[in-house]
């Protein structure tokens, strides 16, 4: 049984159509996270949901409970900021017990309930400082703790890493992720980094224009792509794609009839860079990034773009080199003149 | 008796410190004069040479309120500008909230023509206002005055308000909102207690902008409604000769405006700069 169901959610501002309709079910305990580049809509979205927008068109049901026109303050919902919104007037106590208090809970059951958020995000020693006292990371486990301690049926989170350096993000990534494990409650998570959205979800939902390009699970999304723009969205580095009407006779041979008008796409991992005068393609090496455990070598073929391999040996591959390029036939993923994948 | 000087002041610094007398013994000079003649006979008053030396005396306090009742004008004063203001700040606190939270394509335009009002001179709307108040019966009442103080006012309300509310980031509201806060629950425990030094700037501007007010009350008021601008104005223009009883009704007249001005100075400063450093 859905748990969250959204059904043809439309929104507009002014003329421009920012969400074109959206279906989509959200199941009990599921860490569902949004994802696409800028603009996509996928704060939009949340923000519908949380109630801060008005939904123009279509439904919005949670338990089977239609709040659609519901205030947010009636939605039952916790939201993370990107910019935490912390109160800055009160104490991270005072921060963290606010909704209990709006909902006036019993003041010893608050005093519990806030100890136990603290204790969870390791702000015990906080509890009295104002916001303004506090490092930037500290501040974004107040603003979880505050959507903590309501027990809220859904929790929304509308990129909240997106203010911290690389290496708290990567931390508090992980946090997320544990802080889901425990708690199981249902979570929407909003962010452009698709490294995150791989990391931390139960299921994906790629968002471009305001129009969902596919849901799935994180390999799902990964191994097979709907179409050329959640190929290349998901994944570092992107997919490998050319137009199939610029690739040699060679390799067209391998292309399904539908894909011939269209393109080829290849993971940087199925592509094998060795001595010149082996493989399909020729080329010469443009760039190599050593980043230790890994080795991304990229190769001009004049096939197209830029073409990069991924590999794990160390290479002693310089610019400059000609190399031969070896594709592995059978990872190989063709889409038609729409962009549509086609299955070989 | 010698003051350590660590850096002696070179001449760039004595010119300025001077100058910077000069503009504040000009802009305090009509100020402090009104304080001397308060306290002279009508006679020491219009002496030439002036006088600097003379015994003081409150004839002149204790007559003005024998002549004309200088309680009743406080009284009006401090009424009119008291409920214009509160007033004032009711209608314009929830404007300048929702211009400030809920833009819409018109919000700019709205501030503008509201700006534009206090580009007219107030006497190019004294006839129909004047004629407004006869009709409706409230010549020479505090009400008139509460009235036209209120409207003359709000435009200034609401764009101090507007600019002070703007500062406040809408994620802290929504923040509210999520966390189950009713309208009145998030003006209550989130954006009054973080406007709370732009409110009061604007609530205190308003109060001496409408304690000084003349125009309307000597236009609108006389002897019953009249505000002490009007007692002021009273000891003016036929008794002109009057310098000394001049000076201490007028002397009444500010000096609780200028008591409650130094008190709240921070509050004021704070007020009229803010959104000025960004």
């Amino acid at each position: 049984m859905a748990y969250l169901q959204l059904q043809g959610i439309e929104k507009f501002f002014g003329d421009h159509r920012a969400i074109k309709g959206i279906d989509l079910t959200i199941e009990q305990g599921e860490f569902m996270v949004f994802v696409g580049p800028s603009g996509c809509g996928k704060s939009t979205l949340l923000r519908l949901i949380a109630g801060l927008e008005r939904i123009d068109h279509g439904q919005l049901q949670l338990e089977q409970r239609d709040i659609t026109h519901l205030a947010s303050s009636q939605r039952d919902l916790a939201m993370v900021f990107q910019s935490y919104a912390l109160y800055p007037h009160m104490s991270v106590y005072e921060n963290m017990s606010f909704a209990l208090k709006l909902a006036h809970v019993d003041p010893s059951v608050i005093r519990q309930k806030v100890q136990r958020a603290a204790d969870i995000l390791n702000l015990g020693p906080y509890l009295k400082r104002t916001p303004r006292e506090l490092s930037g990371g500290q501040r974004q486990r107040v603003a979880i703790g505050r959507a903590i301690v309501r027990e809220p049926k859904v929790f929304l989170f509308d990129e909240p890493l997106s203010n911290l350096d690389a290496a708290l993000r990567g931390q508090t990534r992980v946090e997320i992720a544990k802080l889901h494990r425990e708690l199981g409650a249902t979570t929407i998570y909003v962010t452009h980094d698709q490294v995150e959205a791989m990391t931390l979800a139960d299921r994906v939902v790629v968002l471009r224009d305001g129009v969902i390009e596919q849901v799935g699970t994180p390999l799902a999304l990964y191994d097979q792509p709907a179409n050329q723009f959640v190929a290349q969205f998901i994944g570092t580095p992107p997919m490998n794609v050319w137009s199939c009407s610029q690739l040699p006779a060679n390799v067209l041979n391998h292309c399904p009839p539908a894909a011939k008008q269209g393109a080829m796409g290849m993971r940087a991992e199925h592509v094998q860079v060795g001595p010149f005068g082996q493989g399909q393609l020729a080329g010469t090496v443009e760039l190599v990034e050593a980043l230790g455990a890994e080795t991304l070598i990229y190769v001009n073929t004049d096939h197209g773009p830029l073409m990069v391999a991924r590999q794990n040996p160390r290479s002693s591959l310089r610019p400059g080199d000609a190399v031969g390029v070896q594709l592995e036939w059978s990872q190989a993923h063709w889409f038609d003149a729409n962009g549509l994948a086609v299955r070989a | 008796m010698s003051i350590p000087n660590p850096t002696p002041l070179n001449l760039t610094q004595w010119l300025r410190t001077v100058a910077a007398w000069l503009v504040a013994l000009l802009l305090f000079f009509p100020l402090g004069w009104l304080l001397l003649t308060a306290f002279k006979t009508e006679l020491q008053a219009i002496a030439v040479p002036p006088e600097w030396l003379f015994t003081p005396t409150l004839e002149n306090f204790h007559e003005v309120q024998e002549r004309s009742d200088y309680l009743l004008y406080a009284k009006n004063s401090v009424i009119t500008s008291v409920v214009s203001t509160l007033l004032g700040m009711l209608i314009a606190t929830p404007a300048a909230y929702a211009m400030a939270f809920f833009k819409s394509k018109h919000t700019k335009d709205i501030l503008m023509w509201m700006l534009s009002t206090k580009m007219m001179p107030a006497v190019g709307a004294l006839v129909p206002v004047y004629v407004l108040a006869q009709k409706s019966h409230l010549l020479d009442t505090q009400l008139a005055l509460i009235i036209v103080f209120t409207l003359s006012n709000l435009p200034i309300m609401v764009w101090m308000l507007f600019s002070q509310f703007k500062d406040i980031p809408h994620e802290t509201l929504e923040a509210a909102r999520m966390d189950g806060a009713g309208l009145w629950q998030e003006w209550r425990m989130v954006l009054l207690p973080l406007a709370m030094g732009g409110l009061a700037s604007t609530g205190l501007l308003c109060l001496v902008l409408s304690w000084n007010e003349a125009f309307w009350s000597l236009n609108l008021t006389a002897a019953k409604g009249g505000t002490l601008a009007t007692l002021i104005a009273s000891y003016s223009s036929p008794e002109g000769l009057f310098w000394a009883k001049l000076s201490a009704a007028s002397l009444m007249a500010i000096a609780p405006i200028v008591v409650f001005g130094w008190f709240s100075q921070k509050q004021l400063v704070q007020g009229l700069t803010f959104g000025a450093v960004k």
